[in-house]
């Protein structure tokens, strides 16, 4: 139960910490929070000969507008930062509203918002929050930036599109304005554990009361978390009174190729979990979106 | 033969409890093993190792964290608070303590450090709380001994001790 020794580096900056990862290849690991990778160091799960501490990078840390649509947040904030901030309440209340899902608060003063996208748990309640409102996540590696659109991050179970060498410096959360609603709900055996599985919607209704924008994100349900984009697209353009909630879970959760069966519960279980969750979830952004 | 971790170590200064201190350790020494071993500090207990029980609860500048889940390296320049760093200065017990201790909140007392870390920070940020935010608070902390029910009653005392003790203070 102890890790294997490594060399530790706690660069200055981001783009001394990205050659360092560059430099020492596959041997390195960046460590943010610690909260997903020492578990896994200290299972022998992983190991590595060098940690590359972001600890020192204050340039990852911040949750700032940008301009009237972009919430910025860095790689390096904490899960209780985010809890404890009225911007992010007040901007991606979706975001707000799935933190204090995520383990519990002894867990979310070190773990990181970086940190966990990047360890792309498909149970995770980060990665389905970014996809689902459509986040843009910023990465730095000694080529240079870029931008990466979630849909186009989460490549697989703890994987991602991000190169060896290259860190999450922050995510820019579109700011969803209008007659919105928000919701997130997951069902787990404990409080505080992974979800067996979880439903995120974002929806935004029109003058006439008809959906102009609506996203359906499921978690726990397959190697990455993903987006009912079909039932999305069905959805659109009408009415959300006149929805089921209940048939909205059935076709969110109809289809899915692999969705994990284990002792926490079968595929046809978790599958049936997940509909419920986005019937919830779906009823209760209507709600927000009708009456805030 | 030789031990792999002497090639690598590293200075760090922590203030502990109050006490400056500066020792050499291996970088892959956790907070937990440099409070109780290098500190003497054996109120930090270990348990899973992993971060699922909650035993090793400290405070790192002033927020709960799992010691088992941070290297000594990277608490360089920062305050940790143990079990043993909450009494008063006299040793007497503080609030969050004497409340377990009259309210059945441990049994063989594994759990408590961790128990009593956690919840001085949950009630420093949040001094009035309602039941239910109580037991969402001590959710990331196992205990195999009370049943919960005498924490979750000792809780309760020591925010309404200290809800009293804040509204009874000079107007
Ligand atoms: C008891 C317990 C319960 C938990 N429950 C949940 C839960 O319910 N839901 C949930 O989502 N999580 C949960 N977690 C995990 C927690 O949220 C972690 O904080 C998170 O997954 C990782 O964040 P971190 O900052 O701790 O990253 P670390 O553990 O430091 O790193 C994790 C991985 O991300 C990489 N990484 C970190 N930062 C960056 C960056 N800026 N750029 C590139 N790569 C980076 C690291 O190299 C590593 O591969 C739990 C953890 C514990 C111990
Ligand atoms: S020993 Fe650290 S959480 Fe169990
Ligand atoms: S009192 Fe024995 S584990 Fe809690």
């Amino acid at each position: 139960m102890k890790p294997a020794p490594f060399t530790y580096h706690a660069p200055v900056d981001a783009d001394e910490a990205v050659g360092l990862l560059a430099e020492l290849g596959d041997e390195a690991k960046a460590i943010a929070g610690g909260q997903s990778l020492v578990p896994m160091l200290a299972l022998r799960l992983a190991s590595f000969g060098h940690l590359v501490d972001l600890r020192r990078l204050d340039e990852l840390r911040g949750i700032e507008r940008r301009g009237d649509d972009t919430v910025w947040i860095g790689a390096g904030t904490t899960q209780a930062t985010v809890q404890r901030s009225d911007e992010a309440r007040a901007a991606v209340p979706l975001l707000a509203r799935a933190t204090p899902f995520i383990g519990h608060f002894q867990i979310r003063s070190r773990g990181t918002v970086g940190g966990s996208l990047a360890h792309a748990d498909s149970a995770a309640e980060y990665p389905a929050v970014a996809l689902t409102l459509d986040a843009e996540l910023e990465a730095l590696s000694p080529r240079g930036r870029r931008t990466i659109p979630a849909a186009r991050f989460l490549t697989g179970m703890w994987s991602t599109e991000l190169a060896d060498d290259e860190l999450l410096t922050g995510v820019n959360f579109p700011v969803w304005k209008g007659r919105c609603g928000f919701a997130i709900e997951e069902f787990a055996r404990r409080s505080g554990d992974f979800a067996i599985a979880g439903a995120t919607v974002a929806l935004r209704m029109d003058g006439d009361g008809h959906l102009d924008r609506c996203a359906i994100g499921l978690f726990g349900l397959g190697p990455t978390a993903v987006r009912a984009r079909d039932t999305e697209a069905a959805l659109l353009g009408s009415d959300p009174l006149e929805a089921d909630a209940e048939e909205i879970g059935r076709s969110a959760t109809e289809g899915l190729g692999s969705v994990p069966s284990d002792l926490h519960g079968s595929a046809p279980y978790r599958t049936r979990v997940g509909a419920a969750m986005v019937a919830r979830a779906w009823r209760r952004a209507v709600q927000e979106a009708l009456h805030g | 033969m030789a031990d792999v971790d002497t090639v690598d170590t590293i200075e760090i200064h922590v203030r502990v409890n109050g006490t400056s201190r500066r020792e050499t350790v291996r970088p892959r020494l956790t907070l937990a093993d440099f409070l109780r071993v290098n500190c003497g500090l054996t109120g930090t207990h270990l348990g899973c190792e992993h971060g699922v029980c909650g035993a090793c609860t400290v405070l790192l500048d002033g927020e709960a964290v799992r010691a088992c889940l941070v290297f000594a390296v990277q608490a360089n320049d920062a305050e940790v608070t143990t079990v043993e760093g909450l009494t008063g200065p006299d040793g007497q017990l503080s609030t969050v303590q004497a409340a377990f201790r009259e309210h059945h909140g441990l049994q063989c007392g594994f759990c408590t450090p961790g128990f009593v870390v956690s919840v001085t920070a949950f009630l420093a940020e949040n001094p009035k709380p309602t039941d239910e935010e109580i037991r969402e608070a001590l959710t990331g902390n196992l205990c195999r001994c009370t049943g919960y029910q005498g924490i979750v009653n000792a809780v309760r005392a020591a925010a309404d001790t200290a809800g009293t003790a804040v509204t009874e203070g000079p107007a």
